[in-house]
């Protein structure tokens, strides 16, 4: 336990990242370049995510670990041991128990409450870059609110598909100002980004970004007035649970087209599950 | 340098540290919620609350300006040793620590360009209380209105005008802190 500083980092780089933290909340969508340290995991694996979370635990933190939704995938279990083991921090899978939750590209479907953190890891934080690979450019267009390419990309799915074709990482507009990438969760998530009452962080560390939106900020997908945003997901009920309202992973289940559809939320689904047959006893 | 600019500092640093940065972080997240700290004993005039601030975000990178009611040699000495930051100008400032008549005005004070934002100074506004009443604070960190004790309201909407440039804010007294970032507008 003590063969490392609490929560792994130095007390030096956590500085640096919390003052770049404390600037990314005073500025909700600005992307806050800040030194990225090489972390004992591949980039890709929520490096940005890993060191966000390293910066804001404290020890009496309860920590949830999520990828894609579910508590028990590789990415996850890695991360969760990984502070159990550098923070001795207490973890739990519960949704309304966490203090922080760290998420790879889901938002929990269990509405947050006040003093929750929700840390996302973010593989590619411009939602520019696609559309301008430069990044002299991309901060010229983000400084003069030049935002009209991300409006021709959308238009230009219309044109092509019928309809606005982007599905995960959906672009939005954070208090009439900075265009953000909310990392690449699915576009059904995207309501819960506003006016959400926990605090939403964003690292990404390969890049060298963190961004921030403070409680209750004003987030809007971008769209049209002929095409207004759409927040979809699988037109079924979960499978497990029988949901209606969450989103749904397609589960391939034999070689001869067979198909199930299961909650991405795996709290909220074991939770159902149990309510569920608790009723039934 | 005497013996006093020695001692005063966190215990634990790593676990007081994140715990007190935790409250930093609320305060600015949550503009108008006040926030108790703890862990430093730093020399007077110097709050508690300003001290961890200090002691939380400052180190060697970043400038630190010391408006006249701060700017005394136990202070200096003190963060020389427990900080290290180098003591500047207003225009080259990262932190600023001080009362609100001396920090003013607010101009003298970066509040960063249109391609970086967040070069702008944090000032450390010494108050003599905090309460939660008095402006009314609206914008994002907040759910409908908030209030907060402030020491003028002018200064802060001139401020909020420049977004998303200028500079952002964190009210001690005694253990207690708040935060004002830029994007608060007060009424």
């Amino acid at each position: 336990m003590e063969d490392y500083n609490f929560a792994y980092l130095d007390e030096q780089t956590k500085r640096m990242i919390r003052r770049a933290l404390m600037k990314a909340v005073a500025i909700p969508g600005y992307q806050v370049p800040f030194a990225s340290r090489e972390m004992p995991m591949p980039y890709g694996w929520g490096t940005g995510g890993v060191q966000v979370t390293a910066a804001c635990l404290t020890p009496e933190d309860q920590l949830k670990v999520i990828d894609q939704g579910a508590d028990d995938t590789t990415n996850a279990v890695s991360i969760r041991k990984f502070f159990q083991r550098t923070a001795g921090v207490a973890v739990t899978e519960a949704t309304a128990e966490a203090t922080v939750i760290q998420t790879r590209h889901r938002i929990p479907e269990t509405p947050l409450t006040e003093g929750q953190i929700l840390v996302y890891q973010v593989p590619i934080p411009e939602p520019l870059r696609f559309l301008e690979p430069r990044e002299v450019e991309t901060r010229r267009m983000h400084a003069l609110e030049d935002y009209g390419l991300m409006h021709v990309k959308l238009y230009e799915d219309i044109a092509k598909h019928g309809e606005i074709a982007t599905s995960y990482a959906y672009p939005v507009k954070v208090e009439g100002r900075y265009v953000m990438d909310p990392s690449p969760i699915p576009k059904f998530d995207n309501p819960k980004l506003g006016g959400n009452a926990a605090l939403q962080l964003f690292g990404a560390g390969r890049e060298q970004r963190i961004y921030a939106l403070p409680p209750y900020t004003q987030v809007v997908s971008l769209d049209f007035e002929d095409h207004p945003f759409v927040a979809s997901k699988a037109d079924h009920p979960c499978a497990l649970c029988g949901a209606t309202d969450s989103y749904l992973d397609e589960v391939i289940v034999d070689d001869e087209g067979g198909r199930m559809f299961v909650c991405s939320d795996t709290d909220y689904c074991t939770g159902r599950q149990q309510a569920w047959t608790e009723d039934a006893a | 340098m005497d013996l006093q600019a020695l001692q005063g500092g966190f215990a634990d640093p790593a676990r007081e540290a994140a715990v007190a940065f935790r409250a930093c972080l609320e305060a600015m997240a949550r503009p108008g919620t006040i926030h108790r700290v703890a862990g430093v004993q730093p020399p007077a005039p110097l709050s508690v609350a300003a001290g961890v601030a200090l002691l939380v975000l400052g180190d060697q990178t970043t400038p630190l300006y010391l408006a006249p009611s701060h700017d005394l040699p136990v202070i200096r000495d003190w963060i020389t040793f427990h900080i290290g930051a180098p003591l500047v100008g207003r225009a080259q400032a990262a932190f600023a620590l001080g009362t609100w008549a001396d920090l003013l005005p607010l101009d003298d004070y970066p509040a960063g360009t249109a391609e970086y934002p967040d070069r702008s100074a944090t000032l450390i506004v010494e108050s003599p209380d905090l309460a939660p009443s008095g402006a009314v604070l609206r914008g994002p960190g907040i759910r409908e209105a908030a209030s907060l004790s402030l020491p003028a309201l002018d200064e802060f909407r001139r401020n909020a005008a420049l977004y998303p440039l200028g500079c952002d804010f964190l009210f001690t007294a005694g253990d207690r802190l708040a935060g004002l970032p830029r994007t608060t507008q007060v009424s």
